[in-house]
């Protein structure tokens, strides 16, 4: 049933004059991809920065809520520019993403790594020590960082393979 | 030029280019990869040349972000190389055929190079500038050009993938 309605759905956008547009001349889809791409190596970069100095890699000798109000509150208007060009992406090439798996998978991802993104910024700015108050919040922050590392890097991998599991 | 010829078909012909040509998991595998570490090149070391520009940091001497900073950029760009080596190998002759593949290569050794000129020029006088919120301008114009150098390569490597049938 959602298949169906999906298939519809598709069909109807890419019949619009707007996805007619993106379909029909040639650089818009690279540009968009590309300032897509550009944008997640923002976000991605800015996330991981922060994960790596909870686990002690990076910057040491900068407390962590220094960090994370360096990078994280970039994560929010670059997020704004991801939804926007991915939107004219999925309008271009409606069935490319709205009928695969993989864009979903992303999408899942995605709403968990902005859930952890947004937690964390929140408990470091209401508390400053928060994931440094004790050897149990110390590693409740590790494993954050750590599943926060490794959702980012999923949906920088589901991103690349929806090119791979696009229905045909 | 023969010789290049003859060193490159040895790698293109080799069974490790030839499983990365015919499985279906490892090409999109490795890029993915090397997608994922040329993020962090360039949105690590965004971070310094926003540094140079003046624009964000500015509460942080330079050789500090630097250092704070670069190690993450150095890892991922040797990911990236390692990766971007495999997914080059896997069809030599025709990533070099490629305009965009050329055009790629040559803006990352210019990057290099853009950092070469400012650590030999610029970081003789480092201390004496480096906590001033806004640089000189040859260490403004050196982040400027990174940038506009990096977005580059991201451009034609996504270029790349529109123009070349890989299989």
């Amino acid at each position: 049933m959602i298949d169906v309605g999906l298939s519809e759905f598709s069909r109807w956008l890419a019949a619009t004059q707007v996805s007619h547009t993106i379909q029909t001349t040639e650089w818009i889809i690279p540009t968009l991809q590309t300032i897509h791409i550009l944008s997640v190596a923002a976000v991605f970069s800015s996330a991981i920065l922060v994960d790596l100095r909870i686990w002690r890699l990076l910057e040491r000798d900068v407390p962590l809520p220094e960090v994370a109000r360096r990078f994280l509150p970039t994560i929010w208007p670059v997020l704004f520019i991801l939804l926007l060009t991915g939107s004219l992406l999925i309008i271009g090439e409606p069935r490319r993403s709205l009928l695969n798996t993989t864009f979903y998978l992303k999408m899942a991802l995605l709403a968990l790594a902005i859930l952890l993104t947004a937690g964390l910024q929140r408990s470091i700015s209401l508390s400053p020590n928060f994931w440094d108050r004790d050897r149990r919040r110390r590693m409740a922050g590790r494993f954050a960082a750590t599943v926060s590392i490794l959702v980012w890097c999923g949906i920088l991998f589901a991103g690349r393979w929806i090119a791979y599991t696009q229905a045909g | 030029m023969h010789q290049l010829q003859d060193f490159i078909s040895y790698f293109e012909d080799s069974a490790l280019a030839d499983n990365i040509r015919e499985n279906d998991l490892l090409f999109p595998l490795i890029e993915s990869v090397h997608v994922l570490a040329i993020c962090l090149v360039v949105g690590s070391i965004l971070v310094v040349d926003l540094r140079l520009l003046g624009l964000a940091s500015i509460d942080r001497r330079v050789s500090r972000v630097t250092s704070g900073i670069l190690p993450l950029t150095w890892s991922a760009f040797a990911v990236a190389i390692a990766s971007g080596s495999l997914l080059f190998i896997s069809n030599a002759t025709k990533y070099l055929e490629n305009g965009y593949f050329d055009a790629k290569i040559i803006l990352i050794c210019l990057a290099g190079l853009n950092m070469a000129i400012f650590h030999a020029i610029s970081a003789k006088d480092l201390p004496k500038w480096e906590n001033e919120t806004t640089p000189p301008l040859r260490a403004r114009l050196a982040g400027g050009l990174s940038i506009l150098l990096w977005v580059s390569v991201v451009t034609c490597g996504r270029w790349i993938g529109f123009t070349m049938q890989v299989r």
